[in-house]
């Protein structure tokens, strides 16, 4: 049999179906795996081996029964961020290091409603804010592809993970790219939906306008699995979207023949060596032996993108951070003399550097007489930039460019300037900003570390994604590729 | 536009954060670079174009009736709390 670790959820749920394995033996596989091999990758904030257990039971139970989805009985695990009931859930910061939630966000709850096994609560940046997963109050989590570098960020745990095989998938949020860069950067497939297509209900706010939650897993069908269980209107979250969930994995297999692929100008001339650009150019060839025909498309203010999310991304965390105070919930300083003491201290010593270094800059530029500079014109800039896309997709049927102007770089490089570390966003920001569906997908590997194609598409355009996406791993096989130390 | 360290004291109060010297230093030093990375933001010209709050265009706020729809769980709620007595938080005292 092959080893189970290496399968896909696609792969686990029909083994599940045929009763080769049940879903305690699959789910110990995982938790013996995490045992083994996470003090290494630090991917776990919390391991949850007897809840694990206990699911995995109930999952049993009810695939006896014959009342299994496809999902039942797959174990998972869950970004820090997602509030778990019952269970520590601390963002990756010292101000939540004793937070025990006492509810389960939307997107846990519907995947526990299908019988999904929880594992644990993966490493992240504090708070989702970093790149490389370096500001975690939990220490720095290692990339299995070479454990001196960098997974990626914001959900960096995430991604460890499941590059190391230690969880079939994980869920991830992307506010910036932090689904998307550190799937490429550890050879994982990974979706943000559409903004509003799945619930942030539960979902530690970061900036609410451009958080969204997503998988990173081992291919586009499993990613289709989960974001099915997951996407869909939520009424606790007034962002949701009323919308109907298609049936992602009905149209996998559509042909890519005629497929129109905008490649992005700007993408290629703003900060990519010709060595980091051509594993992505062999990827458009494979798509043009689909039968993709590739048009060059242009997004004259998508260089903006970095700058004007370091406006709106901090004003909105400003705002939402100062949920934090001390008092209802969180860390509270020792001794507060008054209250104003116990704000400003709770929060000095409960929040990291980054994390303070970004509630600053929101209310600087939130602040009077900055506001109009600052905030309201990079507003008008979001606006410019979202236009563009549309008119972009009015040509063509997705975009597509690398996922990061780097690959994997070493624990430590970046972390004395925050200007460089945001520039390793470059190119996953736009979405995020118009609120447009985006994946990445292993395409090849540069000295050894894996590349990421990223591909964007139009609003609530998943389903095509992710057959794009699928059609490229139906005659490649980067997606299947792991780190030999964990094979 | 460059930052002082008196500034940064300024921002910080306005964020509810103590800063010591030192850091108030530092963060002056790193806001002045995200700033600087900021005023790319000037080249753009915004002069005929509404400012944009929300993602996904024509979105309206949805609301609901106005009924009761959550039980109490206040005890469990109160459990992440630092200090609480009789269902209240307690903070320093305010008024003496």
């Amino acid at each position: 049999m092959t080893e189970l670790h290496t399968q896909t959820l696609a792969e686990l749920s029909a083994g599940i179906k045929a009763k080769k394995f049940s879903s305690v033996e699959l789910t110990r596989h995982f938790l013996n795996r995490i045992e083994k091999f996470d003090a290494e990758l630090n991917a776990f904030i919390t391991v949850t081996p007897e809840l694990a257990l206990t699911q995995a039971q109930a999952a049993d139970a009810r695939i006896a029964a014959g009342q299994a989805s496809v999902l039942t009985g797959l174990p998972l695990a869950h970004k820090d961020i997602f509030c778990t009931d019952g269970v520590l859930t601390s963002c990756a910061s010292k101000m939540l290091s004793n937070f025990v939630s006492p509810y389960d966000a939307t997107v846990v709850a519907r995947l526990k409603d299908q019988g999904v096994v929880m594992l644990g609560k993966t490493n992240m940046d504090e708070f989702a804010m970093g790149s490389s997963n370096e500001t975690s109050y939990y220490g720095a989590v290692k990339n299995p592809w070479n454990l001196t570098k960098v997974p990626g960020g914001s959900s960096g745990g995430s991604a460890a993970a499941v590059a190391a095989r230690i969880a079939p998938a994980a869920t991830g949020t992307d506010t910036g790219g932090s689904i998307r860069q550190p799937a490429a950067l550890t050879s994982l497939t990974g979706i943000k939906p559409t903004y509003g297509r799945v619930s942030r209900y539960g979902m530690i706010a970061f900036a609410s306008s451009l958080d969204q939650g997503g998988v990173m897993c081992l291919s586009a069908e499993d990613a289709a699995l989960l974001l099915q269980a997951m996407s869909g209107f939520d009424e606790r979250d007034s962002t949701s979207v009323e919308m109907p969930v298609p049936d992602y994995r009905t149209t996998l297999n559509q042909p890519l023949k005629g497929l129109k692929i905008g490649l992005v100008k700007e993408f290629f001339e703003q900060g990519l060596s010709e060595e980091n650009a051509k594993p992505v150019r062999d990827a458009l060839a494979v798509y043009e032996q689909l039968g993709a025909q590739l048009v060059e498309v242009s997004l004259p203010n998508l260089p903006l993108s970095v700058p004007t999310y370091y406006v709106v991304a901090p004003a909105e965390c400003s705002s939402n951070l100062s949920r934090f105070d001390g008092v209802r919930f969180g860390y509270r300083c020792d001794n507060p003399k008054d209250l104003m003491d116990l704000y400003t201290r709770s929060r000095a010593e409960g929040f990291g550097s980054e994390v303070k270094r970004r509630i600053m800059t929101g209310a600087y530029v939130l602040s009077a007489g900055y506001y109009d500079a600052y905030y309201l014109r990079a507003q008008k800039i979001r606006r410019l930039i979202t236009e563009e896309f549309a008119a972009a997709f009015q040509k063509v049927d997705v975009l597509m460019g690398p996922t990061s102007p780097t690959t994997a770089f070493d624990i430590g490089a970046k972390v004395d300037d925050p200007v460089t570390m945001y520039l390793n966003d470059i190119y996953t920001i736009g979405a995020n900003l118009a609120g447009l569906p985006a994946m990445s997908i292993p395409c090849g590997f540069l000295g050894g570390l894996p590349v990421g194609l990223q591909i964007i598409g139009s609003h609530f355009a998943e389903a095509k994604l992710l057959n794009v996406a699928h059609g490229y791993q139906q005659v490649t096989d980067w997606h299947k590729r792991m780190p030999e130390r964990y094979a | 536009m460059s930052l002082t360290r008196n500034n940064v004291e300024t921002i910080a109060r306005l964020a509810r954060l103590a800063v010591t010297e030192d850091e108030a230093s530092s963060y002056a030093s790193s806001l002045s670079k995200i700033l600087h990375l900021v005023e790319q933001l000037n080249v753009a010209d915004v002069s005929a174009i509404e400012p944009m709050a929300h993602p996904l265009a024509g979105m309206v706020q949805r609301l609901r009736a106005d009924e009761v729809t959550a039980v109490d769980e206040h005890e469990k709620f109160q459990r992440n709390a630092a200090k609480v007595s009789s269902g209240l938080y307690l903070v320093p005292k305010v008024i003496e």
